[in-house]
């Protein structure tokens, strides 16, 4: 069967899934299902919770940056899981304590203050829009190679369809489809690493296999891939290569952004008590680790696999012909892929065949000369189709190609449509009625709320097209923003009772501010290319990359705070009380409803 | 703001030692948490590189697998401690 009618099956079936789970949990009470969550087990919780998290940052594209950069990247691993810590810790069970639905409710409290809870609704709708710029790019990827289209044309009628499912969707909200997307989404990611495992080290699990013997060598799979790359010039894959305290500070960016991120914290307001919330975040980081565990073994692994297929007589021997790319199976996916524009090689040389290594490296350069070759001539391969295309690297069958075009629009469709819904409601519940025109009808709520949707899709969309980086780097400065502000905020709303109002919004728009700044000075301005002054190359303070910035930002959103709260008017009395009552998980009603 | 059923334990000072021993633990489980991420896998690597692990070197696994195992264990662990902590202090959830 033609591959294309395959993921045509795979996707189709998926979604028929979800939208039936949908529909057969609806038909039951409809308001219960609304506060996802509720009288559901915090294992069901922690899986509802994982699928919301892992978007197209980790499906389509983490392991491509792990793949192409090795260890340094490991940042992404340890951040992205480390920040559930900090939930589960500092978060997530005052939060449920405190009853209510939305953490901008929480700050707008706290902080008695519309001003707080406005200005955190800024945060969190500058933070969400960057997030979903970053799903747009995964998007454009996934549809680009499902519908055999270039990438613009994907990232298109993905958006159409991103729109489509948000609109029809309070589908977010249950939290049984979310579950039938965690089934989907990490079969299909585990399944093709399974077989690629057992192809190279004999290892079932791939996790176990990255650390296992490499059989066509005999050597450890990770001693035979730092072997093979550098061979090529390229940098140890295990070796530290870039800058320590950058590395630092990226994770610990991630770390923060994650649990400054509405959309994740929010899942934690409705679990039934105050100790379910706290299991509740360990159950979700289980279900994200499997996921996790994994995605290191697939970067190494292809990497290992895409060298090979360009050097199938060794990294001294001849590299492979364009006779046979065109021709072999084994190739299939190289035109496949060149489709999407996302892939590209050139025989700058003439010889017939195409030579993949580093052309910077001075070595190689030599060698080169000798050989008569004339620059690298893998002239494109973009990090983010990795992942997607791994199982068609592999030469797996046809049926698991299909599973992984599911699972990757899944992860970008559920995260993509799941922030549209926050930065809706956002604009529409916390901006417009809170504060612009309280005596709104319902029905112009709503309509606000379709808007602000269409709005921030063209937005997306419009930014995706030449997006600031691949899909989890601009995730990444998604987490950066939401470290600098809103994480801060709940932080010393819980664990200070010294910050006031002005202290509190102080120091989120400081936070803000300045990372804002620092992203859009290396990015350009609102991440239209070229208006950047500088890169992350040579970036503007030390080795501080724009992605590392949010803990810088967020270290400056405490000091501000601390500094403005002690010249001014002390908190009041029973906020003091609020504060001690979210301590302690006696009297942990239900979740409120606004 | 809502009505707040404020959950007040038996004695007052009950609730400071209470809030006490909390964060005795999170400083505890966040010194394991920075040790085994940005210490093992980051900062200290260099003092591990001699113990071999799969071709590479611990500081490598912990950075990619090691870090993600203990931050699961440390999740389990809070919330262990701290549901037993509740019942304790007598401020848990009846």
């Amino acid at each position: 069967m033609d591959q294309t009618i395959i993921n045509i099956i795979f996707v189709g079936l998926s979604f028929a899934i979800y939208i039936g789970i949908a529909i057969w949990a609806r038909a039951g009470t409809t308001s219960e299902f609304y506060a996802a969550g509720r009288g559901v087990h915090p294992v069901t919780n922690g899986m509802a919770t994982a699928a919301d998290w892992m978007s197209a940052a980790s499906f389509i594209s983490m392991a491509g940056l792990i793949a192409f950069t090795g260890y340094d990247n490991s940042t992404y691993l340890m951040g992205w899981t480390g920040g559930y810590v900090l939930l589960a810790l500092l978060l997530a069970p005052y939060l449920r304590k405190f009853g209510k639905y939305t953490v901008s409710e929480f700050i707008g409290d706290r902080f008695y203050s519309p001003t707080a809870r406005l200005v955190a609704v800024i945060c969190l709708i500058v933070a969400s829009v960057t997030y979903v710029i970053g799903q747009m790019t995964g998007v454009g990827v996934a549809f680009g190679r499902f519908l055999e289209v270039d990438a613009t044309t994907g990232l298109l009628l993905g958006a159409v369809i991103v729109f489509a499912y948000a609109v029809f969707g309070g589908m977010k909200g249950v939290t049984y489809t979310q579950v039938a997307q965690y089934v989907v989404l990490i079969f299909a990611y585990t399944i093709p690493a399974i077989f690629i495992s057992l192809q190279l080290t004999g290892n079932p699990i791939p996790a176990l296999g990255l650390f296992g013997e490499h059989q066509a060598s005999g050597e450890p799979l990770l001693a035979r891939l730092d072997q093979v790359v550098t061979d090529l010039g390229f940098s140890e894959y295990t070796a530290h290569n870039g800058d320590t305290f950058n590395m630092v500070l990226f994770t610990l960016s991630l770390m923060i952004g994650t649990a400054g991120l509405p959309h994740v914290i929010m899942r934690f307001f409705t679990v039934p008590k105050v100790s379910d919330a706290r299991w509740s975040a360990g159950w979700a980081l289980v279900f994200i680790a499997l996921l996790y565990f994994t995605a290191p073994a697939v970067g190494a692994m292809a990497r290992l696999n895409i060298t090979e297929l360009f050097w199938p007589n060794g990294t001294d021997g001849e590299a492979v012909a364009i006779e046979t790319i065109e021709t072999d199976p084994a190739y299939d996916w190289m035109p496949t892929w060149q489709q999407t524009g996302l892939l590209g090689w050139e025989d700058k040389n003439g010889d017939g065949r195409i030579q993949y290594y580093n052309d910077g490296d001075a070595d190689m350069q030599a060698r080169a000369e000798e050989a008569g070759w004339e620059g690298n001539e893998l002239t494109n391969f973009n990090n983010d189709i990795l992942v997607l295309a791994n199982p068609e690297i592999a030469n797996l069958p046809g049926w698991v190609i299909g599973l992984v075009a599911a699972g990757g629009i899944a992860a970008a469709l559920s995260t993509a449509a799941g922030l549209l819904l926050a930065i809706s409601s956002a604009v529409s519940h916390d901006l417009v009625k809170g504060a612009i025109n309280p005596s709104i009808s319902e029905k112009g709520e709503l309509l606000t709320a379709r808007i602000a949707m269409a709005v921030s899709i063209a937005i997306a969309t419009w930014l995706g097209l030449n997006p600031p980086g691949f899909a989890a780097q601009t995730v990444a400065l998604a987490f950066g923003l939401a470290a600098s502000s809103i994480f801060p905020a709940l932080m010393m709303g819980i664990f200070s009772t010294r910050i006031n109002n002005t202290g509190a919004v102080a120091g989120m728009l400081a936070g803000l501010g300045t990372t804002l700044l620092y992203i859009f000075l290396h990015k350009g301005w609102f991440f239209i290319p070229d208006t950047n002054m500088f890169t992350d190359a040579e970036p503007m303070i030390g080795t501080i990359k724009s992605t590392s910035f949010g803990a810088v930002g967020a270290a400056i959103n405490f000091t501000v705070a601390f500094i403005v709260a002690s010249m001014t008017k002390p908190v009041p009395d029973d906020i003091k009380e609020l504060v001690e009552s979210v301590r302690v998980p006696r009297g942990a009603g239900t979740a409120q409803s606004h | 703001m809502s009505d707040q059923s404020h959950g007040t334990p038996r004695r007052a000072s009950d609730g400071v030692a209470y809030w006490k021993a909390n964060i005795r633990l999170i400083i505890g489980s966040l010194i394991v948490w920075a040790l085994v991420s940005f210490g093992f896998g980051i900062l200290l690597r260099p003092l591990l590189s001699g113990i071999s692990v799969g071709g590479t070197d611990l500081g490598f696994w912990f950075a990619q697998q090691g870090s993600i195992i203990v931050f699961l264990c440390l999740i389990f662990f809070y919330a262990w401690r701290m549901n037993k902590l509740d019942r304790d202090f007598g401020v848990d959830e009846e």
